[in-house]
């Protein structure tokens, strides 16, 4: 029997020990109305090899070229020492370290993974990690809204330039609680936000703003004088930032005068691969003073009886299995193996690694552009300096130019028409490390060919 | 084990290396983003070289117990053996490098495995529609509480505020619904481990939005009135949540949807057994009745020909929303789906199966050896509780240093001091891939932890002892926070 050990004789022993005949009497306190006799719409089962026959063909099906999509997923290289010691037995099979003796792995990797995430947001504080990017901030306004004694408005600044999915993750999770959510428009000559917008709230009470960077059109936003203008209305500043840009870019809590109050963001960057989707981790960081409204696991580090180092989960009484209804939030979880893997990628990078793959990304993406501006009918939509994504125009539909270049092998970037039809026909285009002068002239041509 | 601590990847950094071989070749002349944005502080990250690195957290991992390596009967959490099969199959290059947001050309074998598990998992819960988004069962707790939610005000139902949850049930139960606006109210449960049904009924009334219930109960027995309990709610109005953290006692046998449930969520991470990751990701994704099907999250997987596409908010108008960046925890999905098509449905069947015969094997043999069960005219589900309150008020020894010293014996500790209701006590799943030998091994250290009691109880409290640290000083790491490291 697939995965169950037990021989006919251990059946039988156990059955006579228990004092029943069969395991079906085990389920006698089931009322029978309620019992079925199988599932019929499930498949019956296969075995392993057959099982990689037929995946290998399906996962085949999947391969799809080159990809130049970026829109809150990226593709970086990933070292292989990450996944071939994160998917170690110790680390892929273990649980939540309630007991923390026989965590103090798990434990010291995740004290690790939180002084990194906290110093390359330069904040005093990150947590073990949440959900996904979205999730996170999520998370990330709930906290300010418990954490701003100064407010009672409940009102959040969120721009336009943020993710779209991410403020409709915001909408889903953050809607019954009261908070409202304002939306803050972009100058559409630079896309980014123009920090003068803030004055029209001079006087008023806001509870935080959302400060994307680069935002979701890949475009710098000013953020220092947006940090300022926003603690100037004494808002907190929630910072969602690409982690592999804050290696070269300037970080959360050097924003402005004051620093951000918190910073969040995909970690997916980090030695995570695309995959669909998912696993990814979401990552949340603040200045001390929040800590103890920070949702999620925290690690800290103690000693045990003998004096020697060790590490605990921390701050429990603000979690749900101890607050139940009163809780901070009610995750129970963090997402433990992507962290494994980005603490390690991290480790393995250093910030030198870190800052030259940001680096090579963003001169990737300028090289493309250079030779983009050759064909005829493209340009690039915002003249700012951006990252290692940004807007280009097309002189056809976006969809459909899409779809052309996906037939000839090429993912040519994220189509805009939906979010921001005011933009036209464009796309949003990604480039990092991966990608060679080849890729990179392969992707002129066949955008070339199609127009 | 080594008994020494292994020093932080920053004690080891050495200023100047890193692992170069891991990082490209730049244009350092070229950078032409102004100054004003640029990063001038220095991260703490190490500089170390590859093999420091993987020699670092190689060793680091050799401090974890997990289910590889140890029996793990840590109750509720199903800690079940994690095919490999199903891990290396999830990594095909096909699989891996597909972005999320990829053409639907370059997606259809993906999709069409999600679809394929939206029906299998559908099926496995007797429920109509299904969304795979939610990231862990907590979020799906949330999603199925705002979906009980949507469903009151489209109706224009606006008096309906509050969310019956038993005493028993996890925290995550009152703490979602208090994320969806909710009151809660909390229902005690009987001496037999039921809901007590007169405190329920006393309970509903017009201002009703639902119940939460997890069934099999934290407790570790069936709730047999759950008929009568699911009439008696839906006479009142309300809806009927299953939390579906014991899934695995039932799976092929009852489902949810015909106990009387509209929403629940399944946690894939213990029924469909993929790994726990030290901690996530879990996957929760969330099955309703055709009530509540138009408020299922987006996205879903539809099928059309033979082509897969995603399901939007123009397909779903009255979706809650999304819940995720992009279509959820996707590699969780897809093992969960390898594990139910290695098992297929006699598989699943196999699967209450075993546990339960398991759990009641580990069960008799623990009441036989003298231990107090703490409901002892009860079958045990997948999981039951033992309490230890006799060895805590005789001899001061509590159910967490017996923990401890179970550590020593190479078992990791069963769930301790939960459910709260039950004192000093251990909630102990042992699931079904465990083998007679190792159960009968985890009895036999419970026996001889017992006798230590009596002749040397201080070798239990100060348990554990083999392990690299002794017991922990948790007072002083919420006082005295150190959460992150610096020079």
């Amino acid at each position: 029997m697939p995965y169950i050990p037990h021989t006919e004789r251990d059946i039988q022993e156990m059955l006579d020990a228990i004092g029943v005949a069969s395991t079906e009497d085990l389920f006698d306190e089931i009322p029978a109305n309620l019992m079925i006799d199988g599932l019929p719409g499930v498949p019956e089962g296969v075995n392993e090899m057959l099982l990689f026959q037929e995946m290998r063909k399906c996962a085949r099906e999947d391969i799809g070229g080159l990809c130049f999509i970026g829109a809150g997923a990226y593709e970086h290289h990933i070292p292989a020492a990450v996944w071939d010691v994160a998917t170690r037995g110790e680390f892929l099979t273990a649980y939540t370290p309630y007991q923390a003796e026989a965590s103090q792995g798990t434990l010291q990797l995740i004290y690790e993974f939180q002084t990194m995430m906290a110093s390359l947001m330069g904040l005093d504080v990150s947590n073990a990690s949440l959900y996904d990017g979205s999730t996170a901030l999520a998370e990330a306004i709930l906290m300010a809204v418990r954490s701003q004694k100064k407010s009672k408005s409940k009102r959040i600044l969120v721009p336009k330039t943020l993710h779209p999915t991410y403020r409709k993750v915001v909408e889903t999770i953050v809607s019954y609680q009261g908070i409202i959510l304002e939306s803050v428009d972009f100058d559409k000559e630079k896309g980014i936000l123009d920090p003068a917008i803030l004055e029209q709230y001079a006087g008023e009470d806001i509870t935080a703003m959302v400060l994307p960077q680069p935002n979701f059109f890949g475009n710098l936003e000013q953020v220092d004088a947006l940090t300022d203008a926003a603690h100037k209305l004494n808002a907190l500043v929630i910072g969602v930032v690409n982690p592999t840009a804050m290696a070269l870019l300037k970080e959360p809590g050097s924003w402005g005068a004051e620093g951000a109050d918190l910073a969040c963001g995909e970690g997916q960057p980090l030695g995570i691969p695309l995959a669909s989707g998912g696993p990814y981790f979401g990552f949340l960081c603040c200045k001390k003073s929040f800590v103890r409204q920070m949702p999620g696991r925290i690690i800290g580090r103690t000693e045990d009886t003998q004096g020697r180092q060790g590490f605990v989960l921390t701050l429990q009484a603000r979690e749900q299995h101890i607050r139940r209804a009163k809780a901070t939030s009610n995750i129970c979880t963090n997402q433990g193996l992507a962290v494994t893997a980005a603490t390690i990628y991290m480790s393995l990078l250093g910030q030198e690694g870190l800052r030259r793959v940001a680096l090579a990304s963003h001169q990737n993406l300028q090289q493309l552009l250079k030779l983009l501006a050759e064909v005829e009918g493209v340009s690039v939509k915002f003249s700012g300096p951006h990252f290692h994504e940004t807007v280009i125009t097309l002189p056809r539909s976006s969809t459909d130019v899409i779809q052309l270049m996906a037939e000839k092998g090429i993912q040519g970037g994220y189509d805009l028409s939906q979010a921001y039809p005011e933009l036209g026909h464009s796309l949003l285009l990604c480039v990092t490390e991966t990608k060679s002068t080849e890729d990179l002239v392969n992707y002129v041509e066949c955008l070339r060919s199609i127009l | 084990m080594s008994n020494q601590s292994i020093p932080l990847i920053f004690e080891q950094s050495c200023p100047g290396r890193y692992a170069s071989m891991q990082a490209p070749a730049v244009d350092e002349n070229h950078c032409d983003i102004p100054q004003e944005f640029l990063r001038t502080t220095k991260a703490t990250m190490a500089e170390t070289s590859e093999m420091q690195v993987v020699r670092h957290y190689t060793q680091l991992s050799q401090r974890n117990f997990s289910i590889d390596t140890h029996f793990y009967p840590l109750g509720s959490c199903t800690m079940k053996y994690n095919p490999r099969g199903v891990q290396r199959i999830s990594q095909l290059p096909g699989f891996v490098a597909r972005h999320p947001l990829a053409p639907m050309i370059h997606s259809q074998g993906f999709l069409s495995c999600i679809y394929e598990l939206q029906e299998i998992l559908k099926e496995a819960v007797g429920m109509k529609g299904i969304s795979l988004a939610p990231l862990a069962g907590a979020q799906g707790e949330f999603v199925g509480v705002s979906m009980i939610r949507s469903y009151h005000e489209a109706r224009g139902d606006h008096e309906r505020v509050e969310i019956l949850v038993p005493d028993a049930a996890h925290g995550t139960n009152p703490a979602s619904a208090i994320m969806c606006g909710y009151k809660v109210r909390e229902i005690p449960t009987n001496a037999e481990g039921d809901v007590d049904f007169e405190a329920l009924e006393n309970a509903l009334g017009p201002q009703t939005a639902g119940i939460m219930l997890t069934n099999p109960s934290t407790l570790g027995v069936f709730e047999r009135q759950i008929k009568q309990i699911a009439e008696k709610v839906h006479e009142a109005g309300g809806l009927l949540y299953y939390d579906g953290a014991n899934l695995n006692a039932i799976l092929g046998r009852v489902r949810p949807g015909d106990m009387g449930f509209d929403v629940m969520h399944m946690n894939l991470h213990k029924t469909f057994a993929t790994p726990h990751g030290g901690g996530g990701p879990g996957s929760g994704p969330v099955a309703v009745g055709e009530r509540l099907v138009p408020y299922l999250p987006i996205p879903m997987v539809a099928k059309e020909g033979n082509q897969y596409r995603f399901l939007t908010e123009e397909d779903c108008p009255d979706t809650i929303g999304p819940v995720t960046t992009f279509v959820g925890n996707a590699g969780i999905l897809l093992r969960a789906y390898l594990y139910a098509r290695l098992l297929g449905r006699e598989g699943m069947r196999r699967v209450s199966e075993f546990a339960t015969l398991n759990a009641n094997y580990l069960m008799v043999k623990l009441q036989e050896a003298g231990f107090e069960l703490a409901f002892k005219n009860r079958r045990a589900t997948h999981e039951f509780i033992i309490t230890l309150q006799k060895q805590a008020k005789e001899k001061h020894v509590t159910a967490m240093d017996i923990a401890k010293r179970l550590l020593d014996y190479g078992c990791h500790a069963p769930t301790t001091y939960f459910p709260l209701l039950v004192p000093e006590c251990f909630l102990i799943e042992p699931t079904e891939t465990e083998s007679k030998e190792d159960i009968e091994e985890f009895i036999d250290a419970l026996i001889a932890i017992r006798q230590e009691i009596e002749e040397n109880p201080e070798l239990v409290t100060t348990a554990p002892h083999t392990l690299p640290v002794t017991r922990m000083d948790e007072v002083r790491a919420a006082k005295e926070l150190d959460v992150c490291w610096s020079e």
